[in-house]
């Protein structure tokens, strides 16, 4: 497959990983922020071409599993709401809530039905007008797009029975705090696709206030060894900056359409990541002018707050303080079969990685 | 969840691309990327065409790339 065969070539991935044992003379610590990253580097068996003083860590940038057990709980109790149908990407049905979960509700009978695209959700919402549909909204910049330009097609066509549960999120507010909460990192392999859209210029603040360096990765295995080498040529001469490694998708300014319809349909809200807890205007919440698909303006529930699922270390693993191996229930009493934790649950989270590729 | 593949555009019927991925077709919207034909590379995300594949900086990627590999390790 071409752009992707390319960047797996065992050549040049060697050639790479040498250059960076060239010029790698510092302990580094870098945090792919992507899940999509954690899961390359597992899969392709990054961390052994690499130098012993690279070091490599996970960081927040799995929708699914930074997706706070309340916001669960809540789309759990919309499934009350009478002729509901729940319509959601297939990661987020097996998370745990406090109680139950999306895939028990299902077993149990609700109307609870994986899409692949936001527009399928649309779509169903026309077939079953008598009934309201809603559409749980998780993912950061790469899916929020994605979300408003639904939206805006359902205000066009006016849809009365489509109504979003928006947990977007966006991602210079989470670096930041990681950074504010003193995680021991030397620069960041930062998320291609959220780039992609979002163009270059949201890490500034993380180079000029965090002096940390920041390189925009592809996710195939040249691309993020390139990315290492960037980071530690700026790291050996201590001139940390932005650059993108993945130019044949990120250009600096982004997708001006994808932008120009985040900014039409959503607003910044503060919200709440597992792990991070609130984290001020980081979060995507529906304007005025769309308040009739916004779920929680149409029909408000309220869900009380419960406690993290005991034992689990979700929260330290998304801020690059601890690994699965430090959590006592990983690969015993949580598995990806059957999972304590939203780390477990996405193909990307961190702890559903380490044990597809444990040793 | 942000997980975007190569897709190739095989034709386009008003917002919506048909695209391939190896032998298999996808219908990939067009609402968030505007100037797609026939023959481009697309990032596929969630049925959304998220940005161009743009060739000439994918080749100069490659070049470097091959740079690297040819002063070989030491
Ligand atoms: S292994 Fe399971 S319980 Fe432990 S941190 Fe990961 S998701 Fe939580």
């Amino acid at each position: 497959m071409q752009y992707i065969d390319e960047y797996r070539n065992k050549k040049l991935v060697l050639a790479v990983a040498g250059e960076i044992r060239k010029v790698s003379t510092k302990e580094i610590t870098l945090m792919e922020v992507c899940g999509g990253h954690t899961m390359a580097i597992h899969r392709f068996g990054l961390q052994a071409v690499l130098p012993p003083n690279i070091h490599l860590l996970s960081g927040p940038g799995c929708p699914v599993c930074v997706s706070s057990q309340h916001f669960i709980d809540t789309a759990i109790a919309y499934c009350d709401i009478p002729d509901a149908i729940i319509t959601t990407y297939g990661d987020l049905i097996r998370v745990p809530g406090s109680i139950s979960s999306l895939e028990k509700e299902k077993a149990g009978g609700h109307d609870i039905r994986i899409v692949y695209s936001v527009l399928e959700a649309v779509e169903i919402a026309k077939n079953h007008p008598t009934k309201p549909v809603f559409f749980l909204g998780i993912g950061f910049e790469t899916t929020a797009p994605a979300t408003a330009a639904a939206i805006v097609q359902a205000k066009k066509e006016r849809i009365g029975n489509f109504f979003v549960l928006s947990a977007h999120k966006v991602m210079p507010p989470a670096l930041m705090a990681l950074i504010e909460d003193g995680v021991g990192i030397d620069g960041f392999i930062a998320p291609g696709h959220v780039s992609a859209i979002t163009g270059s210029a949201i890490y500034d603040d993380v180079v000029t206030s965090g002096r940390l360096g920041v390189v925009i990765s592809g996710f195939e295995p040249v691309d993020i060894l390139q990315s290492v080498l960037m980071l530690v040529n700026q790291y050996e001469y201590g001139n940390p900056k932005v650059e993108i490694q993945y130019r044949r998708i990120v250009h600096p300014q982004g997708n001006k359409i994808a932008q120009d319809l985040l900014s039409q349909v959503f607003e910044l809200k503060d919200d709440r990541w597992r792990g991070l807890g609130v984290i001020p205007d980081s979060g995507l919440k529906i304007r005025k002018d769309f308040c009739e698909f916004d779920a929680e303006n149409r029909f408000p529930v309220s869900v009380p707050e419960q406690a993290d699922p005991a034992g689990c270390i979700c929260g330290s693993i998304l801020r690059g303080l601890k690994t699965p191996n430090d959590c006592g229930l990983f690969g015993t009493t949580c598995t990806p079969s059957d999972p304590v934790g939203a780390c477990m649950v996405s193909a990307e989270g961190t702890c559903a990685t380490f044990y597809k590729y444990r040793s | 969840m942000c997980l975007a593949i190569p897709a190739k555009v095989v034709s386009i019927e008003g917002s919506s691309a048909l695209v391939k991925i190896e032998d298999v077709e996808y219908q990939a919207s067009l609402l968030l990327l505007e100037d797609v034909s026939p023959g481009d590379f697309i990032l596929l995300h969630a049925g959304f065409a998220i940005e161009k594949i743009d060739p000439e900086e994918a080749a100069e990627t490659m070049r470097l790339l091959r740079e690297i590999a040819s002063h070989g390790p030491q």
